[in-house]
């Protein structure tokens, strides 16, 4: 947020930077046990268990991790902390590999219709302006939709980002029906020949029936204009959230069938290890991360970089 | 995943019956379930350990007593722990400063400071009458301004305009001035969402606290944050010396570790839960309440205490005994229940000891008002015996029969036809896995328990 002129080369830099707040606590376990190629005991071992507490990894998803390091040191295949610690790296890569997948626009559809969903303050609104960017880079004209009609100048948000991009944003007043605003946009990015839709909506919390059964009845409508539509379903997970991220991701696919996810926020010191629950329970795409507030502050998902990040130590 | 700590627990001990005392053995099993449950409600590891430690020196040499078993005596050990580790219930706004008392938001990017800006401004201006002006010092986030504007005009409290090429800290200037010759009793400052690792926001919010010398500086956190809570709280603790906490998006399912960890940090009260969008959405903060949630299990001991106490025991047995046997469940049986429940202080007092119970929004409670039941037993009593015990004679001049009979109306008999229905499969779930314990937390799957309308 603070105005980092440094911007450009380290993207991943700050991203890092923030990791290395976490690291903080990781290198307690992970950061020992580098040092020297010590042997493994118990103590390192719960070391670790720890590291991996510490950032939402969650207790099945630890558990899991921790079961399988603790075979393998007792088969001998791990003799000293180091190994250790590259073993730990190379699991937690294997189990997001299959999440790291581009966000391919759907070149068939015009338009192809993608919804953000997710609970209060996520970052929707932030995500579809860092995404209309890159959208706009690669040659797609793009349009929004502002279908957060509840949340006080939710819609005065947006278009400050339709603005930003120099992109048309469909909108209705505050209050309106979430469902028809969307329709219209679709209806109007038809006629215009416009390649990719961003739809707003208004934050939710999973546990709120009628407020998911509202999201589905976008879906609904919209499918009505284009039987594929919405192509994607895009699910906003706040990097801070912890276990009930799970929850989230299961609820909010069952109402609007998730078609991936974006974590925001990474550039903080929360650090999102509830993911490695959810690439078990619900794996899809993680299509980006959020890295920052402004505009080209998104980035692909890369799990390399992910744990490489999150075990390294300088 | 378990269903409730406490499931766990009477499971761990079922081997100890009978001992009479917790010892250093026959509870470091149940305290590494403690801990598990701790961390699955999201309470960050450092706090959990100090937690355990605390529990551990407590319940040890514990005396259990005749009416509980090992299982529920640690429970109760752990849960008062929780309670106390929690603070006390609402401390309020400390405003005995000369006017304007300046309360001041800080928090991560979307925690709900500046819905909660609203909720105060409503609080205080209906409550306690004083005049509140409010203003926003986020010039980064679009339509942040914007946005507390229209609220403000919402809650119809003093907005003081800023604009997003104004320095915050000139904004926070301007608006103590203007607070002063409009007298303003109140002036809140929302602040934009900031990271603590954001060494150069973090010194903003700072000056703005050196200067605005606040009579609070509220820290709203999300009630779904994991680990983090911790880390984040301690920053902006050490920045800012904060005098309380707002636990904001505590509608949703979320365990709620996140209060027990910002608390335990910082030592600062949890003043306010925000339990949903609305402006009105803001409640007093209850410990017990919260140690239940984070436990996930509800005031489970404190209403099979209830439930013992009340219940007619002649009665449940009998029900018990009959649906055991695979004997249907009646109306009869069921105007049994109403009864039954209706001494226990009604069903929403029972609701509100359930966990994820008491965020019901109020539209939602509304619908599980205590009277509905008095007229259903009305209805009931409108039928004949042998229309109690086969309903699906009922037919439609029956229908019109039993609602002259009960002053009630054709879809109310429906109504009640069709939550008998749902309550004699409850009862068929119930007979299956037995136990009081169970019907009460089989109640949380009746069609339309969880969430509501309303936001
Ligand atoms: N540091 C950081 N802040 C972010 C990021 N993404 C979004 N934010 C901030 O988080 C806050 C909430 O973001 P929004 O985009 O308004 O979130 P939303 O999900 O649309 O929120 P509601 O519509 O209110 O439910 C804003 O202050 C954003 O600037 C990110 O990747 N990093
Ligand atoms: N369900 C629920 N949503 C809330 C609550 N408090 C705030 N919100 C929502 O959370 C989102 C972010 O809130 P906002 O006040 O803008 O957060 P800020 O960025 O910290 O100022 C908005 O969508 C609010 O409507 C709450 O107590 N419950
Ligand atoms: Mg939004
Ligand atoms: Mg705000």
């Amino acid at each position: 947020m603070s105005d980092e002129s440094e911007s450009k080369p380290g993207l991943w830099g700050r991203f890092k930077k923030g990791l290395g707040k976490t690291r903080g606590q990781l290198a307690e376990g992970v950061g020992n046990l580098l040092l020297g190629e010590r042997e493994i005991d118990d103590s390192v071992l719960e070391d670790l268990e720890t590291s991996l507490l510490l950032t939402d990894v969650g207790v099945d998803a630890t558990t899991q991790v921790m079961q399988e390091l603790s075979q393998r040191v007792q088969r001998k295949e791990l003799n000293n902390t180091r190994a250790l610690h590259s073993a730990l790296g190379g699991l937690l890569k294997d189990m997001l590999a299959p999440l790291a997948m581009p966000l391919s626009v759907a070149v068939d559809a015009k338009p192809c219709v993608i919804f953000f969903v997710g609970v209060n303050g996520a970052g929707k609104t932030t995500t579809i302006g860092k995404l209309a960017n890159r959208l706009r880079n690669d040659g797609n004209e793009v349009m929004l939709a502002a279908g957060d009609t509840f949340r006080a100048a939710a819609v005065e948000q947006l278009q400050t980002w339709g603005e930003r991009n120099n992109i048309p944003v469909v909108a209705q007043h505050q209050g309106a029906d979430s469902a028809s605003v969307v329709f219209d946009a679709v209806q109007s990015a038809q006629s215009r020949g416009v390649d990719v839709i961003l739809a707003d909506t208004a934050g939710r919390l999973q546990a709120k029936a009628n407020l998911m059964e509202e999201l589905s009845k976008i879906k609904r409508v919209v499918s009505r204009l284009d039987a594929q539509a919405p192509h994607e379903v895009i699910l906003v997970l706040d990097a801070g959230i912890g276990q009930n991220a799970i929850s989230q991701a299961k609820e909010f696919d069952a109402a609007v069938g998730v078609t991936g996810y974006v974590i925001t926020k990474l550039d903080g010191s929360a650090k999102a290890g509830v993911i490695f629950a959810i690439a078990q329970q619900l794996p899809k795409p993680v299509y980006y991360v959020g890295i920052g507030e402004k505009i080209d502050d998104l980035q692909p998902f890369e799990p390399q970089v992910f744990v490489d990040a999150l075990l390294a130590n300088d | 995943m378990f269903e409730s700590l406490s499931d766990r627990l009477t499971q761990t001990f079922r081997g100890i019956t009978g001992k009479a005392r917790l010892s250093e053995e026959n509870i470091s099993e149940a305290l590494r379930d403690v801990r598990v449950a701790l961390l699955e409600a999201d309470v960050a590891l450092p706090v959990v350990k100090d937690f355990i430690e605390q529990v551990k020196t407590r319940a040890m040499g514990q005396v259990v007593s005749a009416a509980l078993n090992p299982g529920e005596e640690f429970v109760k050990v752990v849960q008062e722990e929780l309670i106390h580790v929690m603070g006390d219930s609402n401390d309020g706004l400390n405003l005995q400063v000369a006017p304007p008392a300046v309360i001041l938001m800080a928090g991560l990017q979307g925690a709900g400071k500046t819905t909660t800006v609203a909720k105060l401004a409503k609080l205080l201006k209906e409550r306690d009458r004083k005049k509140v002006a409010v203003v926003s010092a986020d010039v980064y986030r679009p339509a942040a301004i914007k946005q507390l504007q229209t609220l403000a005009k919402e809650v119809d409290a003093l907005f003081i305009e800023s604009s997003a090429d104004e320095k915050p800290i000139d904004i926070a200037k301007r608006a103590v001035q203007t607070a002063k010759t409009q007298f303003a009793d109140v002036l809140i400052v929302d602040t934009a969402g900031r990271l603590a690792v954001d060494e150069a926001m973090m010194g903003e919010i700072r000056s703005l606290h050196d200067f605005l010398k606040p009579a609070e500086t509220l820290f709203v956190v999300d009630a779904m944050t994991g680990q983090d809570a911790a880390n984040t709280a301690k920053a902006f603790n050490d920045a800012l010396a904060l005098t309380g906490v707002i636990l904001a998006k505590a509608d949703g399912d979320a365990r709620g570790g996140a209060a027990l960890s910002v608390r335990a940090i910082t030592g600062k009260p949890i003043k306010f839960m925000g339990m949903g969008e609305k402006i009105e959405a803001l409640e007093a903060f209850y410990p017990d309440r919260l140690a239940s949630r984070i436990l996930g299990m509800g005031d489970v001991l404190s209403l099979i205490e209830e439930a013992e106490r009340k219940v007619d025991k002649k009665k449940a047995q009998r029900l018990a005994k009959k649906i055991s046997r695979g004997k249907k469940f009646d109306l009869e049986d069921f105007r049994d229940q109403l009864e039954q429940m209706s001494n226990m202080g009604g069903i929403s007092s029972m609701l509100d000891k359930l966990p994820g119970m008491g965020q019901l929004p109020p539209a939602a409670q509304a619908q599980i008002d205590d009277g509905a039941f008095k007229k259903m037993a009305v209805i009931i009593d409108s039928m004949t015996i042998q229309e109690r015990q086969f309903p699906d004679l009922i037919s439609g001049s029956r229908k019109k029969r039993i609602a002259l009979g009960s002053g009630t109306g054709i879809p109310e008999i429906n109504r009640l036809l069709k939550q008998h229905k749902q309550m004699q499969k409850m009862m068929k779930k119930v007979s299956k896995k037995g136990g009081m314990q169970r019907m009460m937390r089989g109640m949380q799957g009746l069609p339309g328990m969880k969430g509501g309308p309303g936001r």
